[in-house]
């Protein structure tokens, strides 16, 4: 579904990746982990098309989308929800959705499917989305990128800052989803989350994957060192 | 009292000029971060559109098509070229903004032209004339539709959307750059709307933007970037000062208490009446 060869990318001179490949098949949930500051976000920022890749190629669905630009990717079924709980804070929580629907150019009852799967939003769609708590904008987030009907979910830390019982339910929807048949390419620092969610998972070191795996390979003793801080 | 009363209408008409430069001005300077100084000459461009017409009514929406244009062209020619180096678009837009003064001059001579303010506008009620209440009508009209367009359809949701968070906006499926172009043709098409309504207060010159384009910019930071209800209040407020500071000292005396009020003002609230908030993780 998604395949990433050889890429770097990074902020103008400063190199953050070097040359990172790896693969999301069809369905598959694959974890990106690695300690701060190793290239998680600088890596989906690439996939996505909101960084430049300076060599490398990034290819979804057979098809080379490494000169699109962010919007070209997501119509073409990629899904983003950038880290940090963004969202257009002056819009409604409905405004929010809406956006993204009809630049998407989806039928209206996908917004519909996005509620189902986050109830917790429906007596919140006239309230600004800035006003909502961080978790409320977190499940935000990913109902809007789901707006889109994404046949892949590119998933930023969805879980950072936000208080545990929210915790759970963006990780219920997350498995809701993959068992549904989503494909999601997902960047998570719990490691028990990874290990519940993730079919295979690559872990990043200084710009480079140093390892990659099945879920079960993360208990081993070797694994986890590469994770600890 | 009366010539008290009588510098309320002028104070409010020229607010009303300000806040019709300024709606472009909040979406351009405020969504795209350009500082576009070439934006007075899309006044005057509307003025000397209101002069060939010679008609005011018809040459409001022709103003608006030909301003609008203008900005297109330059945002599609030049200024989308430089995004995110607002000193190289600010020399840039400066130096196009000469340019367009030059123009105007070869095409239309140096010398002030007057456009005939059309007959139903003369005279007034009380102290309110015609043609300072049909220039309120203008900017109370501009802000409704902007209202309207930004809350009542898609595109103007998806403008808000660039406004509020590009990189979002970009990464939600919206093609900000179609976005950006619009946004540019609105905004400098009411710069020409509010260039028709100044020929109805002076004589129109090559180089009326610039009399109006600090000030209008004023209007903006003091209002708060891409906000509506922070340029409206803005614009009133800067055109009372200004008309009743004239009033009780001398025109040159006015703009240093009116720059004066502003430095204070920014001292007091840097990001002006209204911010854009959220709760974030930083």
């Amino acid at each position: 579904m998604l395949s990433v060869t050889g890429l770097e990318s990074g902020y103008g001179r400063a190199r953050v990746l070097f040359g990172v490949s790896l693969e999301v098949g069809p369905g598959q949930l694959v974890c990106v982990m690695g300690r701060n500051g190793v290239g998680k976000t600088t890596l989906l920022n690439t996939v996505m098309g909101v960084l430049p890749a300076v060599t490398g190629t990034v290819t979804f669905d057979g098809r080379d989308v490494t000169g699109l630009k962010p919007h070209e990717r997501v119509r073409l079924g990629m899904g983003y929800v950038p880290q940090g709980h963004q969202c257009f804070p002056q819009l409604s929580v409905q405004g929010n959705l809406l956006v993204t629907l009809e630049a998407a150019k989806q039928p209206k009852h996908a917004v519909d499917e996005a509620l189902d799967l986050f109830p917790a939003l429906k007596p919140l769609l006239k309230r600004s989305a800035g006003h909502l708590s961080g978790g409320q904008q977190q499940q935000l987030a990913m109902a809007r990128a789901l707006v889109t009907r994404p046949r892949m979910l590119i998933l930023d830390e969805p879980t950072e800052g936000i208080q545990p019982s929210i915790i759970l339910e963006i990780e219920a929807a997350i498995e809701r989803l993959h068992a549904a048949g989503l494909a999601v390419l997902l960047v998570e620092q719990y490691l028990d989350i990874a290990l519940r969610l993730a079919d295979t998972f690559v872990i990043l070191d200084g710009g480079h994957v140093v390892r990659t795996g099945t879920a079960e390979d993360l208990h081993r003793e070797d694994v986890r060192r590469l994770l600890a801080v | 009292m009366s010539a008290f009363a009588n510098q309320l209408p002028i104070g409010l008409s020229i607010g009303a000029v300000l806040l019709l430069i300024a709606l472009g001005l909040t979406f351009t300077f405020g969504q795209m971060g350009v500082i576009n100084m070439a934006h007075g000459e899309f006044i005057m461009a509307g003025a000397y559109t209101a002069f060939l017409l010679g008609d005011l009514v018809p040459a409001l929406p022709v103003a608006f098509l030909v301003a609008g244009a203008m900005g297109l062209i330059l945002e599609r020619v030049a200024i989308r070229h430089f995004y995110g180096r607002p000193l190289d678009t600010l020399l840039l837009t400066w130096g196009v903004s000469l340019v367009l003064q030059q123009l105007a001059r070869d095409l239309f001579g140096a010398p002030n032209v007057q456009v005939p303010a059309p007959s139903w506008l003369a005279g007034g009620v009380g102290i309110l004339p015609y043609n300072r209440l049909f220039i309120m009508g203008l900017a109370v009209a501009g802000v409704v539709a902007v209202w309207a367009y930004l809350t009542r359809t898609g595109l103007g949701r998806r403008t808000q959307a660039v406004v509020q968070n590009r990189r979002l906006a970009a990464t939600s499926g919206i093609d900000t750059g179609r976005v950006d172009m619009l946004t540019f043709f609105i905004g400098s098409g009411l710069a020409g709307v509010a260039g028709v309504a100044l020929t109805l207060v002076g004589p129109v010159g090559p180089a009326l933007g610039t009399y109006y384009i600090v000030d209008a910019f004023l209007v903006v930071v003091a209002g708060g970037l891409g906000q509506l209800r922070g340029a409206v209040l803005a614009a009133i407020g800067l055109g009372l000062l200004n008309s009743y500071a004239e009033f009780w000292s001398d025109a040159s005396l006015a703009k240093v208490i009116v720059l004066a009020a502003i430095i204070a003002f920014l001292q007091v609230r840097p990001q002006g009446m209204f911010v854009l908030r959220s709760r974030a993780l930083t």
